[in-house]
């Protein structure tokens, strides 16, 4: 067991730092303002990332991507996670499910991602269909070789920015011992395709500048090659793939729990109340400890989780134990900043309103903290035949 | 094209910045970083050898342990290879010890070209690229602002307050650049990782053949008798205007020996 970062890992943390406090922190304002990333400088941040060889980071090293281990990646998305949603974004790391690609899919979807010349997105939740996912209705069916898809989802990230969408549908329905299944799969389907709608959902109170859309699918027709994996294998794929997205959240939650942890210890310091630092108040102060402590903890779980990735040791509770935790500090270490702050917390002059609003996604996407915990009991009963 | 590059682990200057006992840096209190003046002069030994589409890089410190960290950032922006000349002995040795102990360091590798930075963010003399040049008999082209090589010259701009010089000279020749010369690049994921497979070399004085007597602190030819830090900064003025505003600030300025 090692808690000391090796040089690699220093050397990680230290440039991505200093990509994000260079490039990133000084438009966060703007875009706050605008509720969106100007096109010319999201082009000049990717421009900037790939040139300086910090894109696609996950991706393996032979693709093109960073090479980065499980615990590299950790460390990247703790320091991306500092800034901005929509900025740190733009320094994409195209989603690992892209790796199941095969044959003509390679060169038209995976390469072009990690090169950072078409941007993907992910479609599961449903009006209907949110943490269950089987319940999803959007489905994909059979015409000739080809696909033909109807339905719509919501709350699909960064569409309106996408090039292609790797969609999640019902391709049929299994006859089971416990009743009927529908069967999952997996498509790569390109916008703009005729009868494929996307519009900007409704505004959220997190990260702006950072849109969620609805799809609309209206006899969308897509050729036999475009599925992802195999024909009602689509579950496999998210599991085999979609671990790692919460230990994203996890890290990122951490890397702005951090920054903004900071910032409030900076305020307590030098914020004087009745001839004092308010922060050597213990009413302050222990509000303080009490949220590194939880930092600390949630970066250690995250690690953790990461390693074990790398040893292949990993299980779902290990994503699930670093998300639940790291989102719920982020939650808490927020809202004491605002407390710390005072009424200035709540000014949008300070970026800690901002921080407070962010955070509360982090407790509902990719798994809500009650699915974490529903995963993490699952795997304490198993055991024990329950 | 062979180019040598000195590299410096200096103290972070944003952290909390101290002296030793014996009125040295005192390099363990705070974290150490590549001297941010040496990045610059790392990103020009790669844009010289992208430009020419060859040449071998080499980096070279001078420094306690940690210095290799140094090393392993400027191996993991690019280059070939790294040199970490690290001895007890050279504790506390001024800039004419440490040209000495460069200049042995760099003769070995026998570069066309050498660049370094235009000084160290904490002992910040100036002095040593010329004392190199002079000791290896080098082209000295110092405070560079831009740098071309073409051939076997090499032309650089220097710029003062009053004028823009443009020198050249022919190689083997040092060239010590400015934060003028362009933004340093990030160190790339596959650079990092690629770093620590790059052969990075360790000597001694010994392996130099420098007598330790020639170095360190009883050899240095200047002494930091006394440290005093630097007193709090004194309450500002509050000019109020009452209509005469601009004359009090002009008094003010005055007064203060500005204007």
């Amino acid at each position: 067991m090692d808690f000391v970062p090796n040089d690699e890992q220093r050397a990680i943390v230290e440039t991505v730092r200093a990509f994000v406090e260079t490039e990133l922190y000084p438009h966060e304002d703007l875009v706050e303002q605008l509720d969106d990333v100007p096109k010319e400088l999201a082009a000049e941040i990717q421009t900037k990332a790939i040139n300086a060889g910090l894109y696609a980071a996950n991706m393996p090293e032979e693709l093109g991507g960073g090479g980065l281990n499980a615990v590299g990646v950790a460390l990247a998305e703790r320091e991306f996670g500092r800034a901005s949603y929509a900025l740190q974004m733009l320094v994409a790391r195209p989603s690992n499910i892209l790796q199941a690609c095969t044959g003509d899919q390679i060169e038209e979807y995976l390469l072009p991602s990690i090169r950072g010349e078409r941007h993907d997105c992910l479609a599961m939740t449903e009006p209907g269909a949110g943490s269950d996912v089987r319940s999803m209705t959007t489905k994909a069916e059979r015409h000739g070789d080809d696909w033909i898809i109807n339905g719509g989802k919501h709350f699909i990230s960064h569409a309106d920015v996408s090039d292609f969408v790797i969609l999640f549908a019902t391709t049929g329905v299994d006859e089971t011992p416990r009743g009927p299944k529908k069967r999952i799969s997996g498509f790569l389907v390109d916008m703009g395709l005729p009868g494929f709608e996307v519009r900007r959902g409704s505004s959220c109170v997190s990260h702006r500048g950072y849109h969620q859309c609805e799809l609309l699918f209206d006899n969308v027709r897509i050729p036999g090659y475009k599925l992802l994996g195999e024909e009602g294998r689509g579950f496999d794929l998210m599991g085999d793939w979609l671990g790692a997205t919460r230990l994203t959240v996890a890290a990122t939650s951490v890397g702005r729990s951090q920054r903004v942890l900071e910032t409030a210890l900076s305020w307590a310091a030098n914020r004087k109340q009745f001839g004092q630092p308010i922060g050597n108040f213990q009413g302050v102060g222990f509000q303080l400890a009490d949220c590194e402590v939880a930092v600390d903890a949630a970066d250690l779980l995250t690690l953790r989780a990461a390693d074990r990735i790398d040893k292949g040791t990993y299980v779902d509770a290990d994503a699930a134990k670093a998300k639940l935790f790291a989102s719920e500090t982020l939650a808490k270490v927020t809202d004491t900043a605002v407390q710390v702050f005072g009424g200035m917390g709540l000014m949008s002059e300070t970026p800690i309103e901002r921080w407070w609003r962010d955070a509360r996604v982090e407790r509902i996407w990719d798994g809500t903290s009650e699915i974490q915990r529903h995963i993490i009991n699952r795997s304490q009963m198993k055991p024990l035949g329950a | 094209m062979k180019i040598v590059v000195l590299v410096k682990h200096v103290p972070d200057a944003a952290g909390d910045r101290s002296f030793s006992g014996d009125t040295t840096t005192d390099r363990a209190a705070v974290d150490g970083r590549l001297s941010e003046l040496d990045e610059y002069a790392v990103e020009q030994a790669l844009q010289v050898v992208e430009k020419a589409g060859e040449g071998e890089i080499t980096f070279l410190t001078m420094g306690p342990e940690a210095a290799s960290e140094a090393l392993r950032k400027a191996l993991s922006m690019g280059g070939d290879a790294g040199v970490h000349v690290v001895d007890d002995a050279l504790h506390g040795s001024d800039a004419i010890a440490t040209s000495l102990v460069l200049a042995a360091a760099v003769r070995r590798l026998e570069p066309d070209v050498v660049i370094c930075g235009m000084a160290s963010t904490d002992g910040t003399m100036s002095v040593v690229p010329a004392m190199l040049a002079e000791r290896l008999g080098l082209t000295g082209l110092t405070l560079a602002a831009s740098l071309t090589i073409e051939g076997n010259t090499v032309t650089i701009r220097r710029d003062s307050d009053e004028a823009s010089t443009t020198i050249t000279g022919s190689l083997p020749a040092l060239i010590s650049v400015t934060d003028q010369t362009g933004e340093a690049r990030y160190p790339s994921f596959k650079g990092i990782m690629a770093a620590k497979k790059k052969p990075v070399e360790t000597l001694t004085l010994a392996d130099l053949g420098i007598d330790p007597a020639q170095v360190g602190l009883g050899a240095a030819w200047s002494a930091v008798d006394n440290i005093a830090k630097r007193p709090a900064r004194q309450a500002g003025t509050i000019v109020t205007d009452e209509g005469d505003g601009g004359v009090k600030l002009a008094d003010f300025l005055a007064a203060g020996k500005f204007i």
